[in-house]
C-alpha cells in the first residue's frame, strides 16, 4: 500500500491510473502545474483547475484511488506577474472543493525577481487562508540558490508554519538545508534528472526518514507512475524493515496530508 | 530507521547488487567524451563549459573524500545569492560557466 504525493496524472492515461491501484496506490495528490507550453489565457487555468477538481477526482475514484489536488500559476508562467495575478484571484472559489489540500506547486524555476513577487503572491493566499503548502524547487543547476531563496521568502510570512510546508524536489545538495530549517522534503524519482530510487534509499540512509517523502511526479515528460513502489522494493532488498518503508511511502505524506483536513484515502 | 542508518546489507553485497549498473555507466560518460572528441566542428567548442564541469565532477570521483553525490551537485550549482532580473528561458543546462559560479 502507498500513497503518492505528487503525480499529475492529467498527463497520464487511465491505464496508468490501473497499473497504479494493482501496485498498492491507494491516494494521490495533483499539485498544478506548466502544461508544456504556456495557456493563451487565466480562462486556461479556469478550466485546468475545473479539471483538477471534478474530472480527475472521477477517473482515479474508477480504480479506488483517492484523488486530491493543489492549485496555483506554476513558476515557468510567472514571468508576467500581470497575468500571474490574474490567475491567482481564480484559486479562492475553488478552495471550498473538497479535494484541495492547498496551493502548489508554487516556488521557483530560474529564480527571477518576477519568479519571487509571484511566488509572495502565493504564499500569502496560503497565510490568509491557512492552507499546506507544496513547493516545487528549480531544476538542475538553479535548485541549490531557488531552495535557498524559497525558504527566505516563506521565513518572511510569519503565519506560514514550516511544519506545513513541503519543499519538494530536494536532493544530496539540499535535503539537508530543508530539514534543519524545520520544513517537509520531498524526494521526486525520474530516470534522468532529480533522484532515483537508488538515490533516494542513499539518502534515507543517511538523513533518516523524519518529515520526508518520496513521489514520482509523473508528468508529460520522462516519468514513471510506478516510482514510489519500485523504491519501496529497492528498500526491501536492501534489507530495511517493512516499518520503514510504510513509513516513508505511506505514514509520513499521510502525516503531512492530513493537517489539511481533507486528505483520505480509498 | 527514524534516524541516519548505514544499508543493512554488506559493502560485498552492495558492489554484488550494483557492480554492473554503474560500471555500465562509467563506459557511458567515456564514450561521451570520445563522442565530443570525434564529433565536426571548432577546436574551441570541446571547451564546453558543461564537458568542463563533466570532467570536474569526474576528479571528485577520485579525490577519496566522502559525500561525493553532494560535493558533484554542489559543482554543478548557481552558487551566487541575488534573484537575477529577468528568466532568460524555461530550461536549464545541467551546469554552470566556472566564471559565473559567484561566490563558492
Amino acid at each position: 500500500m502507498y500513497i503518492d504525493p505528487h503525480v499529475h496524472m492529467v498527463s497520464r492515461t487511465t491505464d496508468d491510473y490501473q497499473r497504479m491501484a494493482l501496485a498498492g496506490c491507494v491516494a494521490i495528490t495533483e499539485p498544478a502545474f506548466w502544461a508544456g507550453y504556456d495557456r493563451s489565457s487565466p480562462q486556461g487555468f479556469f478550466d485546468y483547475f475545473r479539471q483538477l477538481t471534478d474530472f480527475e477526482p472521477k477517473r482515479a475514484a474508477q480504480y479506488g484511488i483517492r484523488h486530491h489536488t493543489w492549485l496555483c500559476i506554476n513558476p515557468k508562467e510567472a514571468e508576467d506577474p500581470v497575468f500571474a495575478k490574474e490567475v491567482i484571484k481564480l484559486i479562492p472559489q475553488f478552495l471550498k472543493c473538497e479535494n484541495v489540500l492547498g496551493i502548489g506547486e508554487i516556488g521557483l524555476n530560474k529564480n527571477s525577481r518576477n519568479e519571487l513577487e509571484i511566488l509572495d503572491a502565493h504564499l500569502a493566499l496560503a497565510a490568509e487562508h491557512n492552507l499546506l503548502v507544496l513547493v516545487h524547487t528549480p531544476h538542475l543547476e538553479d535548485k541549490l540558490k531557488g531552495t535557498k531563496l524559497i525558504m527566505d521568502a516563506i521565513r518572511n510570512h510569519a503565519r506560514l508554519d514550516p511544519s506545513r510546508v513541503l519543499i519538494d524536489h530536494v536532493e544530496e545538495h539540499t535535503v539537508r538545508h530543508v530539514l534543519d530549517r524545520g520544513f517537509w522534503a520531498g524526494m521526486t524519482l525520474y530516470p534522468d534528472t532529480k533522484c532515483t530510487p537508488q538515490r533516494a534509499v542513499d539518502i534515507f540512509e543517511m538523513h533518516g526518514t523524519e518529515r520526508l517523502w518520496i513521489n514520482s511526479a509523473g508528468d508529460w515528460g520522462q516519468s514513471d507512475p510506478l516510482a514510489v513502489p519500485k523504491t519501496q522494493i529497492e528498500m526491501k532488498s536492501r534489507g530495511h524493515t517493512l516499518d520503514s518503508v510504510r513509513k516513508v511511502s505511506f505514514d509520513n505524506p499521510l502525516q503531512f496530508l492530513s493537517q489539511s483536513g481533507r486528505f483520505r484515502i480509498a | 530507521m527514524p534516524g541516519p542508518t548505514p544499508p543493512p546489507i554488506s559493502k560485498r553485497a552492495v558492489v554484488d547488487r550494483y557492480f554492473l549498473e554503474h560500471r555500465a555507466k562509467v563506459i557511458d560518460i567515456a564514450a561521451f567524451l570520445d563522442r565530443v572528441d570525434r564529433a565536426q566542428g571548432a577546436d574551441g567548442e570541446a571547451d564546453d563549459f558543461r564537458v568542463q564541469a563533466l570532467e570536474a565532477c569526474c576528479r571528485v570521483l577520485l579525490d577519496g573524500k566522502p559525500d561525493r553525490a553532494r560535493r558533484v551537485l554542489e559543482l554543478l550549482s548557481d552558487h551566487s545569492t541575488e534573484p537575477i532580473a529577468k528568466a532568460p528561458m524555461k530550461g536549464a543546462t545541467g551546469a554552470i560557466a566556472v566564471d559565473a559560479k559567484g561566490a563558492n
